[in-house]
């Protein structure tokens, strides 16, 4: 790699782009009937910023989400709602979706789903 | 190489170049709640009690708390001394005296308070109300700010409800009560005044809506400003003439009393006042919002709010927390 080579986080434009991203996704897995149920009670401006943490981590950017975190926050959504690799899917699906509507180039969408995707068994405690 | 002081609740300490206060005061093993380091969570605000921070460390908070100076102190690079506050400050009471009481309809009270101090507010903030054995209620100011030494109040009866009830039947004018500090963040700046408004309330929570409007208005608000006030019945909602009036005097405001059961006279729209309001105004893009009455409501509505295109940083709500015996 050269040393100009940006990061993801960098190429899709920093905070900046996670600014961008985190109402449009927000918006699509609130009305995402799959999995909407989850967020009923939760305190809307609390979420967001989950939601932008979420993205930070997705594009490459620098955060500090551990597994142990991951399992952590989504630990009872398994145990009590059933939360399950259909609702993931669905997530990724309504990421991509956003970076689509957002024009990022498909390379650059795949290699921030693959990030999301390394999530999966801790967000699913297994 | 610059170096500042940081003073934070009782110490003093020293911010070094390059470092930012939650670092500082992290490295001096100071209490204070972080998660991402990195402007995102939100968790580690804390609030400048000596003038703006840096605006940087000011990104991504609601107007109003930039306006109260609250920053994020992972993102603050200090540019000078400072003063901060971790924890809530301590409340300050002033004594008050009641001076009028009316009622608005059979189960709202209008209070107004004669106080002793001259209170510093914004149209829509709330105040505790304690009375002498100490009871403490949070009650959301009528009026706008040109009245500053009287509040005005609307006190919804609840059965058996301890501090309501007693104001309703035993309070009497003469009689004195503590007022706290203004609180709260669902109140109106007079920015971005080209913004539409939408206000949204259910029984009492026409108080502080009413409280903004009129300080909007007072502002020569330049974007539309629509009020939606809700209650099961007729018997719920008042000051209809009152904003109706306000309605045909300024042509950028506009009212629709809303009920959700029985039919609705004429004026009067049917449904819930969210619904009715989302269904009129089916796009709130840009718009800023306050929200006040039921949490059921304030809580449904935000989120028909934001997916109806609000930013959640335009979304202002306080939730009164009663059991309500006319609200759906
Ligand atoms: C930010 C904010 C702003 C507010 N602004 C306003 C305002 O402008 N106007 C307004 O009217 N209110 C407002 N409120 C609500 C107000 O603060 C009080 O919560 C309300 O007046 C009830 O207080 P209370 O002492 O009368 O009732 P409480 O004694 O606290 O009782 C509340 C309810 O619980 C029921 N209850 C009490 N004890 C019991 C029991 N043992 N078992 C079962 N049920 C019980 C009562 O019947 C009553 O319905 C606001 C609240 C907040 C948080
Ligand atoms: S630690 Fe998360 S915003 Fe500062």
């Amino acid at each position: 790699m050269s040393e100009t080579t940006a990061t993801l986080y960098e190429q899709l434009g920093g905070e900046a782009a996670v600014n961008a991203a985190v109402d449009i996704f927000y918006r699509k897995v609130l009305s995402d009937h799959r999995i909407n149920r989850f967020f009923d009670n939760t305190d809307m401006d609390k979420q967001a910023a989950k939601q932008k943490s979420f993205l930070t981590m997705a594009f490459g950017g620098p955060n500090n989400y551990s597994g142990a975190d991951m399992r952590q926050a989504h630990a009872h959504l398994v145990k009590k709602l059933g939360l399950d690799d259909s609702h993931f899917d669905a997530v990724v699906e309504d990421l991509a979706a956003t970076l689509q509507e957002l024009n990022v180039p498909q390379e650059l969408i795949n290699q921030v789903a693959a990030i999301a995707e390394s999530t999966r068994n801790d967000v699913l405690d297994r | 190489m610059s170096l500042y002081k940081l003073s934070v609740n009782d110490r003093d300490i020293i911010c070094e170049s390059g470092e930012t206060v939650l670092d500082a005061c992290l490295r001096e093993n100071i209490d204070i709640p972080y998660g991402c380091r990195q402007g995102a969570c939100q968790s580690c605000m804390v609030r400048s009690l000596q003038g703006p921070p840096p605006s940087a460390a000011q990104d991504g908070l609601k107007e109003v708390l930039r306006h109260q100076h609250y920053f994020l102190a992972c993102l603050c690079y200090p540019q000078q001394d400072m003063a901060i506050s971790i924890s809530p400050p301590a409340e300050f009471f002033t004594e008050a005296t009641v001076i009028e009481k009316s009622l608005l309809n059979a189960e709202t009270l209008q209070l107004t308070l004669q106080c002793q101090e001259t209170m510093d507010y914004y149209a829509g903030q709330f105040v505790n109300l304690k009375r002498a054995d100490g009871l403490t209620r949070s009650y959301s100011i009528a009026n706008n700010r040109l009245h500053a030494n009287k509040l005005s109040f609307h006190i919804r009866r609840l059965a058996g409800g301890r501090f309501s009830e007693w104001a309703h039947q035993e309070l009497n004018v003469g009689d004195k009560l503590e007022v706290s500090d203004p609180q709260g963040l669902c109140y109106y700046l007079p920015t971005s005044q080209e913004n539409n408004l939408l206000l949204i309330g259910t029984g009492s929570g026409l108080a502080p809506l009413a409280g903004i409007v009129s300080e909007a208005l007072h502002h020569g608000h330049k974007g539309a400003i629509h009020l939606f006030h809700g209650s099961r019945e007729m018997d719920g909602l008042y000051w209809l003439e009152e904003m109706q009036d306000l309605a045909s005097q300024y042509p950028n405001f506009h009212y629709t009393p809303c009920i959700s059961r029985g039919d609705a006279p004429e004026g009067v729209a049917r449904g819930r006042a969210n619904d009715v309001a989302m269904t009129l105004l089916p796009s709130l893009k840009g718009w800023r919002l306050y929200l006040c009455g039921h949490p059921d409501m304030v809580h449904q509505t935000k989120r028909q709010a934001f997916l109806h295109g609000a930013a959640l940083q335009d979304i202002h709500a306080d939730a009164f927390h009663v059991a309500s015996a006319t609200l759906d």
